[in-house]
């Protein structure tokens, strides 16, 4: 692959009830992006946006936003789902020679519809959306089932959560930063089995943009710090819950050899030095951890347990404090990639990862993660 | 009906929120495996569909293999008992969208004949004694709407604690 770079990031600080609109927040970020890449508008080619219009509680969703992101007079174009995927289709239109930058772009406010309503739609409407299941019920059967298989023990979970939401104190973009213990998660309420309150992951609004250029751009724009995509790959699982193997995410495993061999990664546990996984609840995140290779299945609980994956440790795992502390669903992954980008910089500030050379970024979508995306970052 | 978009005008932080309600009337086209699979709900009798390149037998039923991508046409019959894979224990309340009052649980059960799990409610049942691998069944609606919840829900079989 031709070599592409991100060369410009730009977040919101991440909240529940932000009193600026979408084209605001977009507004906001992709301004920011811009001036952390050195660049004006004039310089980008092209734009990908990420809406859903449930979420935005409009149809063709895209449009409003256009201006914002700095569609106008440009070719623009957009992406339902996560962010990581936005991602994925703007390092495509620039690998295709037609662009020599992307401007993308996500935003999300997630406080201004009706949560589990609204991921209740995301069921089939003739067949089981009239149970009536949402995102924490559904990815409930998911946990149980995991922990189940494997022994892992609802303070495994809570260790991530206790991890997460401490690391968010060095998070300014953070939502929901907490000191915490496992007896703290393990007493919250009970929401459906086996996930409490203080699994879960808030209720979020933000936008982040990225910025990636061609070789060529970064050479003759002089780009500031530009960081590389090694590698990345994407894949999907059945739709049905029921016909997926719900304690094992073979579609992450594909993905993650995919991008590590296009990345030339052989040991990821060794050769990674800084995650960012997209943890919607608590054991999502042990999930990850083995479907991205970074130890055997079903040693998930053992890897949170001997702090491998808390700052210090050998190979840190969200120390921007991870989607259990910000949440805003659309934006959820290009915020992992935004926040590699300033770990493989040396500016991530307080949560910085000491000498990071190689990063790996996660998004998912879908009910219980039914499709991955993952990224391999170097500087 | 009156227009719906903005409902209430509120202040936050010196700037308006504008609340309101989107509320659209939509049909559903069930399609010709959904319809089958519901006249055969109809009768007290499940339906499921075997690929003939993976040898699966998948309930519900869909039209396409996703393993193989071949189209799957041959209809085969499954049992109302299966075997509960997993399942979650609801303790909040979303009384506009749960089918039953929290606490109660959804499971994947695994019908006898059936090589997919099917997501439902589990009722008539003591919630802290489920566990994987129970057997449960189907327990039918007693007047059919020609939708998922044709089948009520499932309940443990007996002698299953």
């Amino acid at each position: 692959m031709e070599r592409i770079a991100i060369v410009g990031v730009g977040q919101t600080k991440y909240e529940r009830g932000k009193t600026k609109n979408f084209a605001e927040l977009v507004y906001e970020v992709a301004r920011k992006a811009l001036d952390d890449a050195g660049m004006e508008l004039s310089d980008i080619d092209n734009v990908v946006t990420t809406t859903n219009d449930f979420f935005d509680g409009r149809t063709i969703a895209c449009m409003p936003i256009a201006e914002a992101s700095g569609s106008y007079g440009r070719d623009a174009t957009n992406v339902e789902g996560d962010g990581t995927l936005s991602a994925f289709y703007g390092l495509m239109r620039t690998l295709s020679g037609v662009y020599g930058t992307t401007m993308v772009t996500a935003h999300c406010k997630v406080s201004e519809g009706s949560p589990r309503k609204l991921f209740n739609q995301a069921f089939d409407p003739v067949y089981d959306r009239l149970l009536g299941m949402d995102a924490i019920s559904s990815c409930a059967l998911q946990a149980r089932a995991y922990m189940h298989r494997f022994g892992i023990t609802e303070e495994q979970c809570a260790k991530v959560s206790v991890k997460n939401h401490g690391n968010a104190k060095n998070n300014p973009y953070a939502h929901v930063a907490l000191d915490i213990t496992v007896e703290d998660v393990m007493k919250s309420p009970m929401l459906a089995e086996p996930i409490k309150r203080l699994d879960t992951s808030p209720i979020s609004d933000g936008a982040c943009a990225i910025i990636l250029a061609t070789e060529e751009v970064v050479q003759k724009k002089a780009a500031r710090k530009p960081v590389w995509i090694k590698g990345v790959a994407h894949c999907t699982d059945a739709y049905r819950l029921g016909e997926r193997d719900l304690t094992h995410s073979l579609p992450l495993e594909t993905a993650a050899k995919k991008a590590y061999q296009m990345a030339g990664i052989k040991d990821p546990s060794r050769e990674i030095h800084v995650a960012e996984v997209y943890d919607a609840f608590s054991y999502m995140e042990l999930m990850w951890y083995e479907g991205l290779g970074f130890c055997g299945p079903g040693q998930g609980g053992q890897l949170i347990d001997n702090g491998a994956t808390q700052m210090g440790g050998k190979l840190p795992v969200n120390p921007s404090g991870g989607v259990l502390s910000a949440h805003s669903v659309q934006v959820a992954g290009l915020a992992r990639i935004a926040e590699a980008v300033l770990q493989l910089r040396g500016e991530a500030g307080r949560r910085q990862v000491p000498g990071a050379k190689v990063a790996l970024a996660h998004g998912i979508t879908g009910i219980c993660a039914q499709t991955h995306c993952v990224w391999v970052l170097s500087n | 009906m009156e227009n719906e978009t903005i409902l209430e005008v509120k202040e936050k932080d010196g700037l308006l929120i504008h609340q309101g309600v989107i509320r659209v009337p939509y049909t559903w086209a069930a399609g010709a495996v959904a319809s089958k699979f519901y006249a055969g709900l109809r009768n007290k009798r499940i339906y499921g569909v075997r690929c003939p390149t993976c040898r699966i037998v998948l309930v519900p039923p869909k039209k396409t293999c996703h393993r193989c991508f071949g189209e799957l046409s041959e209809w085969v019959e499954v049992g109302h008992e299966g075997t509960l894979q997993t399942f979650t224990v609801v303790h909040y309340h979303e009384p506009e969208l749960h089918p039953l009052k929290a606490p109660f649980a959804y499971g994947i059960i695994k019908l006898d004949g059936a090589d997919t799990g099917m997501t439902h409610v589990i009722a008539e049942a003591d919630l802290k004694a489920l566990k994987e691998g129970m057997r449960v069944k189907a327990v039918f609606k007693e007047i059919p709407g020609g939708n998922y919840l044709d089948i009520k829900y499932f309940k443990p079989v007996k002698g299953e604690k």
